[in-house]
């Protein structure tokens, strides 16, 4: 009977319970009821059983499946909340249940990548624009969902959870989607903004990652604030020039989602791109560091995607070049502190 | 190996004329009318939110342009009162400003009087004039003079006038999806979006459709085409709706989005070119004008609104390329292009010999001489770029059947959103571009042309397309090796991409690479006084104009070859 269906509010679905789809999905259980996607059964029964999942406290009210297929039948918009190394499999998983009326948001900052069968980013000669996906390209590309979104912005889980003040960015280049987030999350301590620029905000967030690595460096060598100005300056500078190169507009740029994301997550010790950088400053190497992170730092993948990139297009992006010297080539932080000092940078701002 | 083209004439899909839904509309044409003037006028009320000021300042610019237009721009057709008419709207709209003591809604409802007056009389005026008797004139008219004139060519002697050795489809090959979109006709309504190179298209489609055994399919041809009776004649008999490309006001551009979203609803069949006008360039369309794209996903979602749920209620979107040796008004189409692109780095050199036959002429060289045209009918897809199966379901990537309708809805209902479907055109354009490249056939002229051009250019990697164009002729000298071998690299690719199903290529592409590049010169731009590509005595390649040279060349644009240089 169509008019039950109506008066109950349908589900809203979160893909992936790692700290930000948590922190997420609490926002979200606080205006309607809230289905989460993990993939694993024992978290599932965690969080159905005790409402924690891996130890991070859910809303009570918040159901979990490991049901791609169940989670696409009860809801009709759906967060997709996964790193971006897991993301296109995720995804692919989604895609036989998922219908061109399905509402898609992501919040995941990092790039994924098409490249023929058998091809890999060490096989490659070189890298195009087209083979570098964002996550909404993913979606588009891999399922009917034609409605996405992205969020992005200055949004660390932790704070987030305490409920303190906050704000993020949901762009799509539907208005719909646009106004559906910010019903579905708004509240007394959390502001959205709208963007149309959809690309535009999800290479913020993802180009974002590379300068914090850069300034966990800074922060592991013990620089300074003068330095760390000098840093989130002329990383936006170079922000602004990567998303022109893939397709973002300068504006999205110097919006919440890449200078507001950009100056937090500089400053946070918490991040985990921040974490690689100081980690790397002091002394470890790579893979002593990867070893004994939990969680994945998205800004190690973009550093190799996007100088792939740069080799390819003939552009300088100094500070990314600098960083997959130190993360791949064997180069050390001191040299490339020394290269980034020498290289000639002019002309303070050119895009505007 | 030469490929089987559809030689046989159809059986008519829908035998009785009475049947054809552009036959039915003509009967309604009244009512339909009038429902278009109505449903334009509220489309415009809603554009301008209710709003009696916003509404005026609408009134007073269309007021303002159209008496522009009639004083600079008058044409033949122009009806004679024009003059009359809007004056009459001036008067009008004089009253309402000046009675200032009356109220916001008699002001609102005394300019919407004067906005429905304008709509009707917009609707009258785009409305088609269809008459089947003159339709199927018209069709044996084209069909008859058409081949005589072939067989008058190809059969030698005086007498061969009368013979029925040859016929049209001997000279233009159907190829593709041609038992899909019969097949669909009968169950949906059909949108066909063609590339457009040349005025002879609308002709060649028209012809087309009839030997596919369809009803005529409802088109907008440009006004400019009505000044001239005869044309005018044959428009109407082919079912032509009528789009002044001097009117940009919002009341007619409404209007006549409103008529051709109506027409697709009431099941008529379509055909528009979404590039808007011919080619400039030489290049597929890559840009679409998107205002009548849009009006087919209006009318989809309309038909869902009404609950049309099932097949009789979709559109089917059916990409088409017309594949020339020889464009007629290439060398005018070029000398545009690059005079807009170029602006001040381009100047026309005084030249009477590169300017364009006469269509009398054409017409006899196009049937004495062997240049083929290849017309290739591609996958039926649904408003939202899906493919779709036999009985029309729309299929996903992965051969899912999936609902169109669900790309409407909003917590289960179809809704209407304006911002929404903007985007879902948007999208439309882009897939039908790319489907355009897909069903785009090499001939062989386009494969010397791109050679020749870009090796031309590899040549004198300094300069840009400006300084390339204005390089004497006489300078440029290919060797036929040289020619050759980058002949073969270039198809090579060519059918790389042809094996992953990203381009389509001409049978006579298969024959040796000697025989190849000789029947891409012979027909290259063949009727053009000056030739874009010729072998001179030695056995060198040369061209002779080479602003043409790029017009071909730039069939191939759009595949990354020129990487390969």
């Amino acid at each position: 009977m169509p008019w039950r269906n109506s008066s109950k509010p349908k589900l809203v679905g979160v893909v992936g319970v790692g700290s930000f789809g948590a922190a997420i999905a609490n926002m979200l259980a606080e205006k309607n009821p809230v289905m989460v996607y993990a993939r694993k059964e024992e978290t599932v029964s965690e969080i159905n059983n005790s409402h924690t999942a891996a130890g991070r406290d859910l809303n009570p009210g918040i159901v979990a499946t490991s049901s791609p297929e169940e989670l696409c039948k009860a809801c009709e918009i759906l967060f997709f909340m996964i790193p971006s190394a897991g993301f296109m499999e995720v995804v692919k998983n989604f895609a036989p249940h998922l219908h061109p009326y399905h509402l898609i948001i992501h919040g995941t900052k990092g790039l994924s990548l098409n490249l023929p069968g058998g091809e890999s980013l060490e096989t490659v000669k070189s890298l195009r624009r087209s083979q570098i996906l964002t996550m909404s390209e993913v979606i588009l590309q891999e399922t009917v969902a034609v409605r996405v979104g992205c969020l992005a912005g200055p949004n660390i889980a932790k704070e987030l959870s305490l409920g303190h003040p906050a704000a993020t960015v949901i762009a799509s280049k539907y208005n719909e989607v646009i106004l559906e987030g910010q019903r579905l999350l708004r509240s007394e301590k959390f502001q959205v903004y709208g963007n149309s620029d959809i690309v535009g905000v999800e290479l913020s967030g993802v180009l974002k990652n590379i300068i914090a690595i850069a300034a966990g460096a800074l922060a592991g060598l013990g620089l300074g604030e003068n330095a760390k100005g000098l840093l989130i300056s002329r990383g936006m500078v170079e922000m602004v020039h990567l998303s022109k190169a893939l397709g973002g507009s300068v504006q999205s740029v110097i919006g919440l989602a890449g200078v507001g994301d950009l100056v937090t997550t500089c400053n946070s010790v918490d991040s985990r791109n921040f974490t690689v950088g100081y980690r790397l400053a002091k002394g470890e190497t790579l893979d002593q560091i990867l070893e004994t992170m939990e969680e994945v730092a998205e800004g190690i993948n973009t550093v190799r995607i996007i100088d792939a990139f740069l080799k390819t297009a003939g552009i300088r992006a100094p500070i990314t070049e600098s960083l997959h010297r130190v993360l791949f080539e064997g180069s050390s932080i001191e040299e490339a502190l020394q290269f980034l000092m020498k290289f000639p940078f002019s002309v303070d701002i050119d895009f505007v | 190996m030469e490929e089987q083209y559809i030689k046989h004439r159809y059986e008519p899909i829908i035998p009785s004329k009475e049947e054809w839904p552009v036959v039915k509309l003509a009967r309604e044409r009244k009512e339909f009318v009038k429902k278009v003037a109505e449903l334009a006028e509220s489309r415009i009320l809603s554009l301008t939110g209710n709003n009696p000021d916003i509404l005026k300042e609408e009134l007073e610019t269309t007021l303002y342009r159209e008496k522009l237009r009639i004083k600079q721009n008058p044409w033949a057709v122009d009806p004679d009162d024009e003059r009359e008419f809007w004056s009459e709207v001036k008067a009008a709209l004089l009253q309402v400003t000046t009675e200032s003591h009356a109220s916001k809604a008699k002001k609102m409802e005394a300019y919407q009087e004067i906005l429905g007056k304008i709509t009707s009389r917009y609707a009258e005026e785009i409305a088609s004039n269809f008459k089947a008797s003159h339709y199927k004139f018209t069709r044996s008219v084209v069909t008859y003079g058409f081949s005589r004139l072939l067989n008058a060519a190809r059969v030698k002697g005086f007498k061969s006038i009368f013979s029925n050795q040859y016929t049209l489809q001997d000279k233009i090959q159907i190829t593709g999806q041609t038992d899909q979109i019969r097949d669909l006709a009968t169950k949906g309504t059909i949108v066909m979006v063609p590339t457009h190179f040349s005025n002879l298209d609308s002709i060649l489609i028209g012809w087309i459709i009839s030997v596919l055994g369809m009803p005529p399919f409802i088109y907008g041809a440009g006004l400019n085409l009505f000044n001239i009776s005869i044309f005018a004649y044959f428009m109407n008999a082919l079912g032509a709706y009528k789009v002044d490309r001097r009117k940009k006001n919002l009341m007619y551009l409404e209007t006549l989005k409103t008529y051709s979203k109506e027409a697709i609803q009431f099941g008529c069949h379509s055909l528009f070119f979404p590039g808007g006008t011919r080619s400039r360039s030489g290049m597929i369309e890559s840009k679409l004008k998107l205002g009548l794209l849009s009006t087919a996903i209006e009318a989809q979602r309309a038909n869902f609104q009404n609950g049309i749920n099932d097949v009789s209620g979709k559109i089917f979107i059916v990409p088409v390329t017309i594949n020339y040796h020889f464009v007629l008004e290439a060398p005018g189409l070029i000398q545009d292009y690059l005079s807009i692109t170029g602006q001040e780095r381009y100047y026309k050199e005084n030249d009477e010999f590169s300017t364009s036959y006469k269509i009398s002429k054409f017409l006899v060289k196009f049937f004495t001489k062997g240049s083929d045209i290849s017309v290739s009918v591609g996958r039926a897809m649904d408003v939202m770029g899906n493919f779709v199966d036999a009985d029309g379901n729309s299929l996903d990537k992965r051969g899912r059947i999936i609902d169109t309708r669900d790309y409407f809805l909003s917590e289960g209902k179809v809704t209407v959103d304006p911002q929404r479907e903007e985007e879902y055109t948007h999208m439309l354009g882009k897939r039908i571009v790319e489907e355009f490249h897909k069903i785009n056939r090499v001939f062989s002229s386009h494969l010397v042309a791109f050679v020749g051009f870009e090796l031309i250019k590899a040549k004198n990697p300094k300069l840009d397309l400006f300084d390339l164009i204005r390089l004497p002729e006489e300078d440029i000298v290919i060797p036929y090796e040289e020619f050759k071998n980058a002949c073969q690299m270039v198809l090579d690719q060519i059918f790389e991409l042809k094996k992953k199903g990203l381009i389509d290529t001409a049978p006579h592409i298969e024959r040796s690479m000697d025989e190849i590049i000789h029947h891409g010169l012979d027909n290259v731009g063949m009727y053009h006084a000056k030739r874009p590509l010729i072998r001179d005595k030695e056995g060198n390649i040369v061209t002779e104009d080479i602003s043409l040279l790029y017009f071909y060349h730039n069939r191939l644009h759009g595949y990354a070859l020129e990487k390969l240089f």
